[in-house]
């Protein structure tokens, strides 16, 4: 059981360095001749006026908020969905008073402007 | 004497594991760089170009020679950025869309891991993805790459919804987290598949996961002609190419993932053929020349329109296909639905 994990963390390691190689090799390989021009942060042509991190639209972060309930929703229909056979009628019925409730505030949020990207 | 014995035993089934994970790894590099030059080719035929055909025959040495010019820049790393997130942005991208490839079937016996939590394992480490990008956005300091970052963040996020409810109507069409199972579950012909009792949900997955690797027509995040590529505006030679291989890499994995559970992976789709490693690849194939086509053929959207589609289209979709196909199986109908 637990051993059919083993390939998954070496997997990872390899991932990690499939990243890290390339990178290493690059530096060694490639030339390294900083200067102050080239090392300023890209804004076409311009000195950078400010500190790039600035204030952001606040949507992003409603939308991460948004998404940490969907996603933690999603989390909770995935057992559901693979024992639906078994649980019948009754699982079914208490998965849609549930869902119902999101759906409810999915329509709140909806109505509310949430969603929209002006 | 004993536990000597034990290391042994440990050491070659881990080199064992390496050597089968690098016989999954340098194929599925070859297929990158392969898909960039058919990328190529294929937009620059459908625009009446040639495409890439000065290295090699028919440019075939084409991405072998970008790779080794990428290999040759300098990696500039800017004066205000946060060097060390600055280097770990393109490796938490790649690490995902490479391990992910872990638990990918190819045929019933060529698979790495056959673990029971298959899907919920891609669902999770693929999702890690969008840390690679917030990351770089973050620790470059430049607004192009903040900016590119927030809107491939929250863009990514936002299609992974409508994806993963896609995913909950394949499981429930299946019955298991298995992706070995999830094909078995659609064997017996073209008809079996699950593209026919999903399709609300396979157009979903498919038009998601265009949209979760930030692929033309939603790639509003690199966006060339407006914040001039985005998150990776201030990366170039290798750590450049760490993140054009885990884009590629990613677009592989959701075809793949689109294969096996909505097109039956490696099974034929007429029972008097042989099942068999060929029909995962010509269907992946051809998965991926959709993508291809789908970036040669629309234009690019609109910032406000791609969170429209995903929130105000693509979630409803797929929560109202949940709810028949679930409705469905309460009834005696219910076979039509596995």
């Amino acid at each position: 059981m637990l051993e059919n994990y083993l390939p998954i963390l070496l997997f990872i390691l390899v991932g990690l360095a499939f990243g890290i190689g390339p990178i290493i090799a690059g530096g060694l390989l490639a030339p390294h001749r900083p200067d102050s021009e080239k090392l300023s942060p890209y804004e076409c042509g311009f000195e950078a006026f400010e500190d790039a991190r600035m204030k952001f639209d606040v949507r992003y972060y409603l939308v991460a908020i948004l998404f940490i309930l969907f996603d933690l929703e999603i989390a909770f229909l995935f057992p559901w969905a693979i024992v639906l056979e078994e649980i019948g009628l009754a699982g079914f019925i208490a998965m849609m008073v549930f869902l119902g409730i999101l759906v409810v505030g999915f329509v709140y949020e909806w109505m509310k402007g949430a969603l929209e990207w002006e | 004497m004993e536990s000597v014995g034990m290391d042994w035993a440990a050491i070659r089934t881990v080199v064992w594991t390496l050597i089968k994970i690098l016989a999954l790894v340098v194929p599925l590099m070859l297929g990158v760089a392969y898909l960039t030059y058919a990328e190529r080719k294929i937009i620059g035929w459908m625009q009446v170009r040639i495409g890439p055909n000065r290295v090699g025959f028919q440019g075939l040495l084409q991405p072998i020679a970008d790779a080794v010019k990428l290999l040759m820049k300098e990696i500039i790393i800017p004066s205000g950025a946060s060097r060390g997130l600055f280097i770990l942005g393109p490796i938490l991208a790649i690490a995902p869309a490479l391990a992910a490839w872990a638990v990918i079937p190819f045929t019933d016996s060529l698979v790495l891991a056959n673990i029971n939590a298959g899907l919920l394992y891609v669902m999770a480490i693929t999702s890690m993805g969008v840390y690679g990008v917030i990351i770089a956005g973050w620790a470059s300091n430049s607004k192009y790459a903040f900016l590119g970052a927030m809107r491939s963040a929250a863009q990514i996020v936002s299609y992974e919804i409508a994806m993963g409810f896609a995913l909950v109507g394949v499981l429930m069409a299946a019955q298991s987290l298995n992706l070995s199972d999830i094909v078995h579950g659609q064997s017996g012909g073209l008809h079996h598949w699950y593209i026919w009792p999903l399709f609300p949900l396979f157009v979903v997955y498919l038009i998601s996961g265009v949209a979760e690797t930030n692929r033309a027509p939603f790639d509003v995040a690199e966006g060339e002609s407006e914040i001039v590529a985005g998150f990776h505006v201030e990366y170039s030679g290798m750590a450049f190419a760490v993140f054009f291989l885990a884009e590629y890499a990613n677009m592989i994995l959701i075809a793949a993932l689109t294969t096996l559970m909505f097109l039956g992976g490696w099974l034929s789709p007429v029972t008097f053929l042989p099942d068999g490693i060929v029909w995962w690849l010509l269907k992946t194939g051809f998965v991926l020349f959709l993508f291809l086509w789908f970036r040669a053929t629309f234009p690019r959207y609109r910032y406000d329109q791609i969170m429209r589609l995903g929130w105000k289209v693509f979630i409803p979709i797929t929560l109202v296909w949940i709810i028949v196909v679930g409705g469905m199986m309460q009834t005696p109908y219910g076979y039509l639905f596995h």
